[in-house]
């Protein structure tokens, strides 16, 4: 069963286009992440699911009910902003308790679910707390903590993480993870990190000037990018293209991932060490080629590279992508 | 602080502000000894404090006795706190809808708000008395909280918005997937977030409608609707002006004024103070 379809959903403000004819669904239990750099119509997306903006043309369906014309809260929807968004008069429990309690739930329902869900975000000794007086994290605890209290058919996440620092966005985004088995209920997911894409997606969306550039599971759009965009925007560090790789094809790019080139080998592409950054497990080496192209190695381990020495590298044809002169995928 | 200013700046800075104060304090300090001085006192030195032989509070006697002063004391407490509590309620409201709701003609009618800063409502004073005799109003406090009202207005409106614009978008759209109505998200989410901006709203405005001449006496002359100012004429006559009196009345009329300004700076700073989002 799905949890949310669009149909050919189109978003403008004035004259200026937001969102183009977006169609997607959403199954039951699926983790979907919409993706793409800021300004492309992601978050007005996740908003227009939710109804803070209405949508300019097509249905929004949540559920098995069209929810054009029905308010937020009617929508059995939760939504977690990445400002947190709490409410600074109430403290923890009244926060968490307060759409439940304009649901007219009684009172005993209330009291169980936000016991229930503190518990889960291991928020028990805060309750009584302002959200002033709360560190970022768990700020971001109660704000999914309030969602989670409304057990919706469907989460929303508005970039949750990004406030974060890098420690507590890693722990923060396991937490996700295990919330979402542990509810096993829909999820909608924003970012423009694509590492929590990928780490957290059953599909992922990726946008781009507020059209749907490709839909499908991280490996799928890693491994079979349809354009360059999805290619460059998906790995990190991303796809190195060079459009002077293949001398009898001028019109082709190159793509290769800095992970799928190799030091030696036949050699077909030759370059020098402009930079070296080592970060234990791996080495990045950042070369220009003799085309004075510029790219990436990624090469596992230590290496004594250093800069300024001259390169010969070598990748698997399997592991190459090729670009037309519009930045489609062709085969060969 | 010391890391960024030098001594000799905190001493100039100091001084300058010091000086300030004297200055805009002087007239205030003057009249309110003067309060206190018999009539010859204050003709011979103006500027002397009073002592034993020139105190008298035979002003305020006056003052007291002589007309309903306890009367005009409560019509300008009235006319005050009443338009001053309709100006940030419906400039709030105003402010609001100006910032929050894309409609067309949004920006026009924040113009045409504006326009009111611009321009003095003295202009049309003929025009609001005709008004206020063909609705019966003359002589009454409404006329003056109206006029008062529509005269704080424009940058009221002009203010908050500009405030409320800042209020977290996220913190609103919270409350909407909570199920609160567009009031409870006003008045229990934006408008305590906006209290330094509503206290400077009401400092700015309080001051003016507190010391008002010109509409009480066109408006609302009468005996039982006088205003504390108007009240205080009754002692400048054309020929004889009864300086006693008028220092004390003006003394007396500086307290409310004060207490209210108090009210409102505690709210200022603890708006600045107390955390909202992130």
């Amino acid at each position: 069963m799905t949890a949310m379809k669009l149909e050919n959903v189109s978003k403008s403000f004035g004259p200026v286009e937001v969102l183009r004819d977006i169609s997607l669904t959403v199954e039951d239990g699926e983790f979907v992440v919409f993706v793409g750099p800021s300004g492309c119509g992601k978050s007005t997306l996740l908003r227009v699911i939710a109804g803070l903006e209405d949508a300019t043309e097509g249905t929004v369906t949540i559920g098995d009910e069209v929810v054009n014309h029905i308010p937020p809260a009617k929508r059995g929807i939760a939504m977690v902003f990445q400002s947190y968004a709490l409410y600074p008069h109430l403290n923890v429990r009244d926060n968490m308790g307060l759409g439940l309690k304009q649901e007219g739930q009684p009172k005993s329902v209330i009291t169980e679910r936000v016991a229930k869900a503190s518990r889960m975000l291991s928020l028990d000794d805060y309750l009584t707390r302002r959200p002033s007086e709360l560190s970022g994290g768990q700020r971001q605890r109660v704000a999914i903590g309030r969602a989670i209290v409304r057990e919706p058919k469907l989460f929303l996440f508005d970039e949750p993480l990004s406030n974060l620092d890098a420690a507590l966005r890693m722990n923060t985004r396991v937490e996700i993870a295990d919330l979402h088995r542990t509810l096993s209920a829909a999820m909608i997911y924003v970012t423009h990190d694509q590492t929590e894409a990928m780490t957290l997606a059953d599909k992922i969306v990726v946008l781009r000037d507020g059209r749907v550039e490709q839909i499908g599971s991280p490996m799928e759009l890693y491994n079979n990018p349809a354009n360059r965009f999805v290619a460059g925007f998906l790995g990190s560090p991303s796809m190195n293209f060079l459009k002077h790789a293949l001398q009898d094809r001028a019109d082709v790019t190159l793509g290769i991932r800095p992970e799928h080139l190799r030091l030696g080998g036949a050699g077909r592409v030759q370059g020098r060490v402009t930079h070296v950054e080592r970060l234990g497990g791996d080495t990045n080496l950042l070369v220009r080629t003799s085309a004075d192209e510029r790219l990436t190695v990624r090469l596992f381990g230590q290496h004594d590279a250093s800069v300024g020495d001259d390169l010969a590298l070598d990748y698997d044809d399997q592991h190459a992508f090729y670009f037309d002169a519009d930045d489609q995928r062709i085969a060969s | 602080m010391s890391a960024r200013l030098n001594r000799t700046n905190v001493i100039a800075a100091h001084g300058v502000l010091i000086l300030y104060v004297l200055i805009a304090l002087f007239p205030v300090f003057v009249i309110v000894i003067n309060s206190f001085k018999s009539r010859r006192a204050i003709f011979r030195e103006p500027l002397a404090l009073p002592d034993a032989e020139s105190f008298s509070l035979i002003g305020y006697e006056t003052v007291l006795k002589q007309g309903d002063f306890f009367l005009y004391f409560q019509n300008s407490m009235i006319v005050t706190v009443v338009s001053l509590f309709f100006i940030l309620l419906f400039g709030a409201m105003a402010a609001f809808a100006l910032a929050e709701y894309r409609f067309r003609g949004n920006t026009m009618m924040g113009l045409y708000l504006a326009l009111g800063i611009m321009i003095p409502i003295r202009i049309g004073t003929v025009a609001i008395l005709e008004m206020m005799v063909s609705t019966g109003l003359v002589n009454t406090l409404m006329a003056l909280i109206l006029v008062y009202t529509a005269q704080g207005l424009p940058l009221a409106v002009f203010i908050l918005s500009e405030f409320m614009r800042q209020v977290s978008d996220d913190l609103k759209n919270a409350g909407r997937i909570d199920g609160l109505s567009e009031y409870r998200i006003f008045f229990r989410l934006v408008l305590p977030l906006v209290r330094p901006a509503m206290a400077t709203v009401a400092v700015f405005n309080m001051i003016p409608i507190w010391n008002d001449l010109w509409f009480p006496l066109i408006l609302a002359p009468a005996e039982e609707v006088k205003t504390l100012t108007l009240g205080s004429q009754v002692f400048i006559g054309q020929f004889v002006t009864d300086w006693n009196a008028v220092l004390s009345a003006l003394s007396l009329a500086i307290l409310p004024v004060m207490a209210l300004y108090v009210i409102f700076s505690r709210q200022l700073i603890r708006g600045l103070t107390s955390g909202a989002v992130k």
